[in-house]
């Protein structure tokens, strides 16, 4: 018979460090996420919030954008299942005909361009991103020599940011020539559905557009890193995840019609 | 100014549940309307006439939709959740301070643009909460179509992006914010509800979003989603400018797709509130506590699972029906497993019957008798009969609207120290309102069973001078609708004692000690404002000892060395 049945906490191994941030994955820098890796045996967990040693606020912000764009995905599954649906059904017309009235919508080759633009614009969107994070920049920053970061991110949040609304201009070039043929909104279940995933898309580009100027703003109006940080990093995960979006539901429209 | 628009989570909270006490008492005035109508059909509203149809099917909507998006979502989710929910995993603020006081205010206009609909040109909306196509598809097909249906469309459009900001604020706070030691299943269970119910919210409230759109598009750009071909209003055929082979069956799924989440989401956080309240006064720890998460948790998986079951006479595909059928029983599970919890939790203890626990054992006893017709109506074969039927407004009102309430009423009871800044609710007040709430609750709600069973059907302005057979039918269920409205009337009026409650208790209330339910959560953190040292959790919640003598003592989860291991004790 053990003396106790049950051992007491601090007798008990925990197979995890449920105070870790690191779930075992490996997935980190091989820093030392309790201490900050200084030696120090500062654990950051021991703090209270706000405390807890740099990018805690943008780990914050990522998985709020995450939860967000987890929500926005569910927004374009509903549209793309309702185009499958609307795509299946048919009807019986008065002449007791099984009637499909489901034309498929020709795609504008411009959509090709406009796809090849958009990845671009991501690459140029990950290298500022990435940018943001060199810390011999946050070093110079930090001893006041200048802004060699913002001189490095600009040029590449420019270049998306063009890049984004080159994009735009080529779905508008896409809508018109589809004008051209006499193909609206309204004409056929499967304009309906171009027409509605294009516009709804576009406009979740012009946010990324408006988040990409407000972190061009914040490179010279925030005086705070992390701000500046947080805005390029989600903006860029946004970014990236309107590509995603797009190269899904571009290959719904060009190959599922 | 500041502090109208303060980012502080407190304030926000009281904002959303001030914003919720306005909705809830709106839509209890338009009930009041309907079942006086449904009465006395002849009865003329001052200021306004007679109550024609459409009147009648615009109080119904409004009804609806405020109380199920206005009170339901907002008080329990956001205005208890902000209120709580920091303070409660031992956080200062919440993760986003700011888009938490921007989701309000898209709250509040949300409702501002709801209530502004019945003063348009035709009128409110009238097609229900559920706004089904073709009627609603069409701007023409009759009073209320119009602009009524185009505000209603943006309210809710509103509210669902405002909805899904407070739970992606909610979810980050769960999972970044809690405290050192604050482990997953130290969390109190009111954190596990809401935190299910905000996965559930950011997933479902975007579907709602897709579907409005869609909807919109058929209203103002001649798609054809849900608008059938050949569909005909009042012999005009409207399917002319909508080409295609619409369906409103497909706004079905989709709304349903979001519609049944939504009335999980309005009573996860009660489920959990009435575990932690039972525990809290029968003094004894949550029976099964991890099991208690898993089935919040699986209520929530299985709750996006069974949409179909609101659509079996819809037109559904019969074996798509079994298949919700099923998903549907099965969810009887979980709910069943968490009542016996509640049982389970009581069984044999001596509890403190304070108001907060009266109102959570009348959640249990209102869960019960509510969720006893859900397996009934779970089966497409009696769905057949009872669809639509006054036996479908029982059960949704007894298990959602009465149990959500009474859990709300049970919160407010328990919490309202952290409300008022240190006072308590008048108990003498509270057992009144209590005892008269539960007695109108169930007098209202269950005989509509019978009704229902009888024939009454929904959405129906008149019960009298109908002919033929359907109009004995109808008749023969005036007396019990008598009864109905009479207790309608008692409900509402035994509001009043709460309201001069409120009212009262936040000047003259009992100033109470910091912690007055010797509660171990640590939202009772001996101080009313924000804690001075961070916040430590050092064990689970719901740890107490009552002695054969009946001597209690409680350890919380702030308190760091206790001096008496509580596991060692034996319970009597």
């Amino acid at each position: 018979m053990p003396s106790t049945i049950t051992p007491i906490n601090t007798e008990r191994d925990k197979k995890r460090h449920l105070d870790d941030h690191e779930g075992g994955h490996g997935r980190r820098p091989p820093t030392d996420k309790r201490t900050g890796g200084g030696g120090d045996n500062d654990n950051w967990n021991d703090r209270p919030q706000g405390r807890r040693g740099p990018r805690e606020k943008l780990s914050r912000a990522r998985l709020g954008l995450f939860f967000a764009l987890a929500g926005d995905l569910m927004f374009f599954v509903a549209i793309v299942s309702a185009f499958f649906v609307a795509q299946n059904s048919s009807h019986i017309d008065v002449y007791n005909r099984y009637v499909n009235q489901w034309l498929p919508t020709a795609i504008p080759p411009i959509l090709w361009l406009n796809t090849a633009v958009l990845i671009l614009s991501s690459v140029t969107m990950e290298v500022a991103r990435r940018s943001m994070f060199r810390e011999t920049d946050v070093m110079d920053e930090w001893l006041g020599i200048g802004k060699p970061l913002t001189r490095r991110v600009l040029p590449w949040l420019v270049a998306t940011t063009a890049l984004g609304l080159l994009f735009l201009a080529g779905q508008a070039v896409a809508w018109h020539q589809l004008n051209i043929q006499h193909v609206f909104f309204s004409s056929n279940p499967s304009s309906h559905f171009f027409y509605l995933i294009t516009y709804t898309h576009a406009i979740h580009l012009f946010l990324g557009i408006g988040a990409l100027i407000a972190a061009l703003t914040a490179l010279y109006a925030s005086r705070l890193l992390e701000t500046r940080q947080i805005l390029i990093d989600c903006t860029a995960w946004y970014w990236h995840a309107m590509g995603l979006f797009w190269i899904f539901l571009f290959a719904l429209l060009a190959f599922f019609q | 100014m500041t502090h109208l628009f303060s980012t502080d989570h407190r304030t926000i909270g009281r904002q959303y549940l001030t914003l919720a006490l306005i909705a809830v008492i709106t839509g209890t005035l338009l009930s009041l309307l309907m079942r006086t109508h449904l009465v006395w059909p002849s009865w003329k509203l001052p200021l306004h006439g007679s109550i024609l149809p459409e009147d009648y099917l615009s109080l119904v909507t409004l009804h609806g939709t405020i109380m199920l998006f206005f009170v339901l979502t907002t008080a329990p989710q956001s205005g208890f959740g902000n209120l709580i929910l920091p303070s409660q995993i031992g956080a200062q603020h919440m993760a986003f301070p700011r888009l938490n006081a921007f989701s309000f205010w898209l709250t509040a206009l949300a409702f501002a643009v709801l209530l502004s609909s019945p003063f348009v040109y035709e009128g409110a909306a009238i097609s229900g909460w559920t706004a089904y196509p073709p009627l609603s598809a069409i701007p023409s097909a009759g009073p209320g179509q119009g602009l009524g249906m185009d505000l209603w469309l943006a309210s809710i459009a509103i509210f669902s992006i405002a909805s899904t900001i407070n739970s992606i604020n909610t979810l980050v706070t769960i999972i970044r914010l809690r405290c050192k030691g604050m482990t997953w299943d130290r969390l109190p269970l009111t954190v596990w509800g809401w935190f299910t119910a905000a996965l559930l919210s950011v997933l479902a409230f975007s579907v709602l979003l897709a579907a409005l759109l869609l909807l919109f598009c058929d209203r103002h750009a001649g798609t054809a989603f849900f608008i059938p071909p050949g569909d005909q209003v009042s012999g005009v055929i409207h399917a002319a400018g909508h080409p295609g082979n619409g369906s409103p069956l497909l706004w079905l799924h989709l709304f349903w797709f979001f519609g049944h989440p939504e009335v999980y989401i309005a009573i996860l956080p009660g489920m959990g509130l009435t575990s932690m309240v039972l525990a809290n006064f029968s003094r004894r720890p949550v029976v099964a506590y991890r099991l208690m998460i898993a089935t919040t948790l699986a209520i929530g998986v299985l709750g996006i699972l069974l949409w179909g079951h609101h659509m079996f006479v819809a037109g559904l595909n019969p074996f798509a029906s079994t298949a919700f059928s099923i998903t549907t029983l099965v969810i009887a599970l979980p709910a069943s497993a968490k009542v016996l919890s509640w049982i389970a939790t009581i069984w044999r203890s001596r509890p403190h019957y304070t108001t907060a626990m009266l109102f959570s054992l009348g959640f249990v006893s209102l869960f019960i008798t509510g969720g006893l017709s859900g397996p009934i109506l779970a089966q497409p074969i009696l769905d057949e009969y009872l669809h639509n039927t006054f036996f479908v407004v029982a059960h949704f009102h007894l298990i959602m609207a009465m149990a959500g309430v009474f859990s709300l009423f049970a919160a407010t009871y328990y919490w309202f120290p952290l409300i008022s800044r240190g006072r308590l609710l008048s108990e003498r007040l509270g057992r009144w309102h209590f005892w008269l709430t539960l007695y109108g609750a169930y007098n209202t709600f269950f005989p509509m069973h019978f009704t229902g069973l009888a024939g009454e059907p929904r959405h129906y302005a008149q019960l009298t001078q109908i002919p033929n057979a359907a109009g004995h039918l109808l008749a023969a269920t005036l007396p019990l609708n008598l009864h109905i409205t009479t207790s309608a009337f008692i409900l509402a009026a035994s509001q009043l004692i709460f309201l001069v409650n409120l009212v009262r208790s936040f000047r003259h209330g009992e100033a109470t000690p910091a912690n007055p339910w010797q509660a171990t959560t640590l939202e009772w953190y001996p101080c009313f404002n924000l804690p001075t040292e961070p916040l430590m959790a050092h064990r689970p919640p719901c740890q107490y000892i009552v002695t054969a003598s009946g001597d209690e003592s409680f350890l919380p989860q702030w308190i760091e060395d206790a001096s008496v291991d509580i596991k060692s004790i034996k319970r009597e």
